[in-house]
Parts: structure tokens; C-alpha cells; sequence
């Protein structure tokens, strides 16, 4: 891919205490790519994607989205620029006392400051898209977690992110439910959209994404195409976690 | 039987002390309606400065809960309208009871919030501002709904307290309620007034006290 970077990782680095979760990381995503982040757990790929919208604040380092760099600025600033950047969590996260229309529409309103027509029009289309507008009006509670993580990525579509990040969208899924979401994944990225995917489902990656990153101990330690990585990985840290999680 | 009926259910005294026991009642509504309107805010205000990042604005939240929930709010009362005078302030008996009450009462809303605020999943918070809603927008549309959903029956339960501890305004003789039932006793010699006052209790809050009964329930489902 030769498209501009849609999101840059400069030099992250993050700390909690004594201890240095996150060295030095760089990262580019080009526009219109999906890079699969794969890696042991605490190996630092949720606080890599938090720190893209500074859910968790960054101990150095920049985040840019689209040419802008998200830790310059006031507060105000980071609220405009989460919108650019989606997050969808392997909770869901749904607002439980919303229907599912209202938990679309609620930061189109407020942060956006969309028209309620505009709000619902645009929550709908969304639905749509993932298939679930039969239920708008539907409380997340009565949904199958599948059905309540398609809402949250259409919560998070709603607000025309250019980017969109996945933390283990699947991971809480009954084996039965997993493939509507990863359709739903698969749809979006031939729309165009610039994915970060973390998760375990290598099939998806090895289909779906343009480059697997591995990441062990904070540190990208391989990257490459999912043929790279998944059939002749170089280092020796990647074929031993490789060979663990495919049993 | 009858020196039963003639001293405590009265009708001829409790019509003619009705008109007092109304009035009563009223201040004791205002009364009401001033302290828990004032002490919902104040304590929604106490209990975000209890989880605030800020060492110093949770010192003094903290101290502010300790402090007036330790305190007798009966001392407290007595302590604002017949001792501040003292300095030189003079307080109107309302003006005394309302604020005497609220520091009470605002710690209490501010434990009750407390505890809502924080049976709101930390995910709420994180997808809320995720999608660029500020910490405000996302504490009123999101996590505060569902923090007072949660704790409905303590706040209600709350409320009831309240209305109860207005009657201790009839020692510094503000005419609320309970003061005015009193008078018409000792104008009567007659018990029928205070049952009649009682009643009035008993008919403000009984249906408070089933709500508590019936969210207590629906929550445990
Ligand atoms: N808020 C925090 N405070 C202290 N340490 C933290 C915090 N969040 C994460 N960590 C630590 O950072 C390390 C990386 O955590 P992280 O959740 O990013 O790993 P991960 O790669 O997403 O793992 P998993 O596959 O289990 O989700 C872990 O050792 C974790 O204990
Ligand atoms: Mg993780």
C-alpha cells in the first residue's frame, strides 16, 4: 500500500509505575489497511490502542491521525479528534439504559451536534450495515453479545472515523456468534476503511488483513504480510508464540 | 373507651386544629422540598469531588461527608441558629433549619451517589469518550442515569429521612408541622392534634416507604 498514513505511532512509549509497558513503538497504518497486532498476553497490544485515543495517556511519544497530532492541544481538541478514531471493545460497552438507536445516535447529537433526523437517519444506515436496524428499538440487553458488539461498531461508524480500532472484538463471543462480527469487519474493510485489529482470530487475519504486526514485551518484534508471518516468521519470539496458539 | 376516643380521635378538635396542622404542613413541605432539591445537587457536587483526581478536592469531600454525617443534626440545628448569633449572625429559623439539614442531609445524597457512581462499569466511562462526548456529557447521559438507577431505593430511603428529620425544626420553633400540632394540644389540652399531625406523616410517606419496598425488590430480581 502506497496510500498516505491514516495513523502514525511515533515513538510511543508507556509507563505504569516502575514499570515500561510500551518501548518505543512505531507504527504506520496506511489509509484503507488493516494491520493485525498479535501477541502474548501482557505484551502491551490493549494499552498500544488505548493510547491511540489517549485512553490511557501516553509517557511520551505522538499519536497522528491523519496528519494531526492528537496529543497537541486542549481537552476540547481530544474530544473532536476521538471522533476520527473509533474504538470498539471486547465488552461491547453498549449503554444499558439506551435503546439501540439512542446509543447510536447519542454522540452524534452531543459531540458531533447532529440534527435528531440527521442523528437517526445516519444511526439507521449504520445499522443497516451491520444488520441490525430490525433492532433499533431494542434495549442492548435483549441482544446476543454479537448483535450488541455489530451496535457498537455501528455506534462507532456513526461518527465517520477515519480510523477504526478493534481490541478483541471477539474474544467474548459464544464460537457461534464470532462470524457476524468478522463479516461485519470484512465489509468494512472493503469499503476502505483503516483497521488496527487485535485479536486471536487468525483465519480472519490471514483473509482479511494487509500486514500482521507481532508485538512481545512492548516492542514490535516482527511484522510483515500474513504469509510472512504466519508461514516462514524470522524470529525465534514469533514461531514459539505461533506454535502456542495454533496448539 | 370513650376518654380514649374524646382525648386522642377527637373529630370536633382535630376539625377545628386542622386549619393550623395545614399550615404546618405546608412549611413542612417547603421545608422538604428546599433540603432534598438542594441536597440531590450539593451531594451529587460532594460525591464527584470524593472521586476527583485532585488529592485536595477528595480531602475535602471526604471531610465534609465525616464531618456532618458525625454530627447530630439535631447540635448542628441548634448550634447554626442559636449559636452563631454569637459571631453576630443571625439566621431566620427557616434559613437555619434548611442549611443545618443540607450539610446533614448533602453528605448522605453524596455516600448514596457515591456508591452509584461507581457500580457503573469503568467501560461506560472509556466507550462514552471513545466516541468524543467530554467527561460532563458523559456523566449526564450516560453513567449518572444508570448510578442513581442503581441506587434508587438509598435515595428514596434517603428522602423519607428527611422528611422525618424536618419535624425536629419544632425546637427552635418553626411552625412546622409537628410545632403547630403541639400548640393545638396545649391550646386543647387535647392529644388529637398530634395524632392528626401523625397521620399526615403517615400519609406523606407510607407511599415513599412501599417505593423503597418495591425498587428494593426489583433490584434483588
Ligand atoms: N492501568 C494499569 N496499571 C498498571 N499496569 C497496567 C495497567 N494496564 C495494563 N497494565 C500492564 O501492562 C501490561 C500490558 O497490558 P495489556 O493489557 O496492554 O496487554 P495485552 O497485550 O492487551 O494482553 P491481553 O492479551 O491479555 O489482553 C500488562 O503487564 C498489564 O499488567
Ligand atoms: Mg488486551
Amino acid at each position: 500500500m502506497a496510500n498516505r498514513p491514516m495513523l502514525e505511532i511515533v515513538s510511543l512509549e508507556k509507563r505504569f509505575g516502575p514499570n515500561t509497558i510500551l518501548k518505543k513503538i512505531d507504527l504506520k497504518v496506511a489509509e484503507g489497511e488493516l494491520v493485525f497486532v498479535i501477541g502474548p498476553s501482557g505484551s502491551g497490544k490493549s494499552t498500544m490502542l488505548r493510547c491511540c485515543n489517549r485512553l490511557e495517556e501516553p509517557t511520551s511519544g505522538d499519536i497522528i491521525v491523519d496528519g494531526r497530532n492528537i496529543m497537541a492541544g486542549t481537552r476540547r481538541d481530544l474530544d473532536r479528534m476521538r471522533l476520527q478514531i473509533g474504538m470498539v471493545f471486547q465488552g461491547f460497552h453498549l449503554y444499558p439504559h439506551m435503546t439501540v438507536l439512542k446509543n447510536v445516535t447519542l454522540a452524534q447529537r452531543k459531540a458531533l451536534k447532529r440534527t435528531k433526523a440527521e442523528a437517526d437517519a445516519r444511526a439507521i444506515d449504520m445499522l443497516e450495515q451491520v444488520g441490525m436496524a430490525h433492532k433499533a428499538d431494542a434495549y442492548p440487553g435483549e441482544l446476543s453479545g454479537g448483535q450488541q458488539q455489530r451496535v457498537a461498531i455501528a455506534r462507532s461508524l456513526a461518527l465517520d472515523p477515519k480510523v477504526m480500532l478493534f481490541d478483541e472484538p471477539t474474544s467474548a463471543l459464544d464460537p457461534e456468534l464470532v462470524g457476524s462480527v468478522l463479516k461485519v469487519m470484512k465489509d468494512l474493510k472493503s469499503k476502505g476503511m483503516t483497521m488496527v485489529v487485535v485479536s486471536h482470530e487468525m483465519g480472519f487475519a490471514r483473509e482479511t488483513a494487509d500486514r500482521v504486526v507481532f508485538m512481545d514485551g512492548g516492542v514490535v518484534v516482527e511484522q510483515g504480510t500474513p504469509d510472512e508471518i504466519f508461514g516462514a516468521p524470522k524470529a525465534e519470539r514469533t514461531r514459539a508464540f505461533l506454535s502456542r496458539v495454533s496448539g | 373507651m370513650d376518654i380514649f376516643i374524646d382525648q386522642f380521635f377527637n373529630i370536633e378538635i382535630m376539625r377545628k386544629s386542622l386549619p393550623l396542622l395545614l399550615t404546618g404542613l405546608w412549611m413542612t413541605l417547603q421545608l422538604c422540598s428546599a433540603v432534598i432539591l438542594l441536597g440531590l445537587i450539593g451531594g451529587l457536587f460532594v460525591a464527584l469531588g470524593n472521586m476527583s483526581e485532585r488529592r485536595w478536592l477528595r480531602f475535602i469531600s471526604i471531610a465534609y461527608t465525616d464531618l456532618f454525617r458525625a454530627l447530630p443534626p439535631l447540635v448542628l440545628l441548634i448550634f447554626i441558629y442559636a449559636g452563631l448569633p454569637f459571631a453576630g449572625i443571625n439566621i431566620s429559623p427557616f434559613a437555619a433549619v434548611v442549611i443545618a439539614f443540607l450539610l446533614n442531609n448533602s453528605s448522605y445524597y453524596a455516600e448514596v451517589y457515591r456508591a452509584g457512581l461507581i457500580s457503573v462499569a469503568k467501560g461506560q466511562w472509556e466507550a462514552a469518550q471513545s466516541t468524543g462526548l467530554s467527561p460532563t456529557q458523559t456523566l449526564i447521559h450516560v453513567v449518572l442515569p444508570q448510578a442513581m438507577r442503581n441506587v434508587l431505593p438509598d435515595l428514596l430511603s434517603n428522602t423519607v429521612e428527611v422528611v422525618k428529620l424536618t419535624s425536629l425544626a419544632s425546637v427552635i420553633s418553626l411552625s412546622e408541622l409537628l410545632y403547630n400540632a403541639g400548640m393545638a394540644r396545649s391550646v386543647t389540652y387535647n392529644a388529637s392534634p398530634l395524632v392528626l399531625a401523625a397521620l399526615f406523616y403517615l400519609v406523606l410517606l407510607w407511599p415513599l416507604v412501599r417505593l423503597v419496598s418495591h425498587f428494593q425488590r426489583r433490584l434483588a430480581a
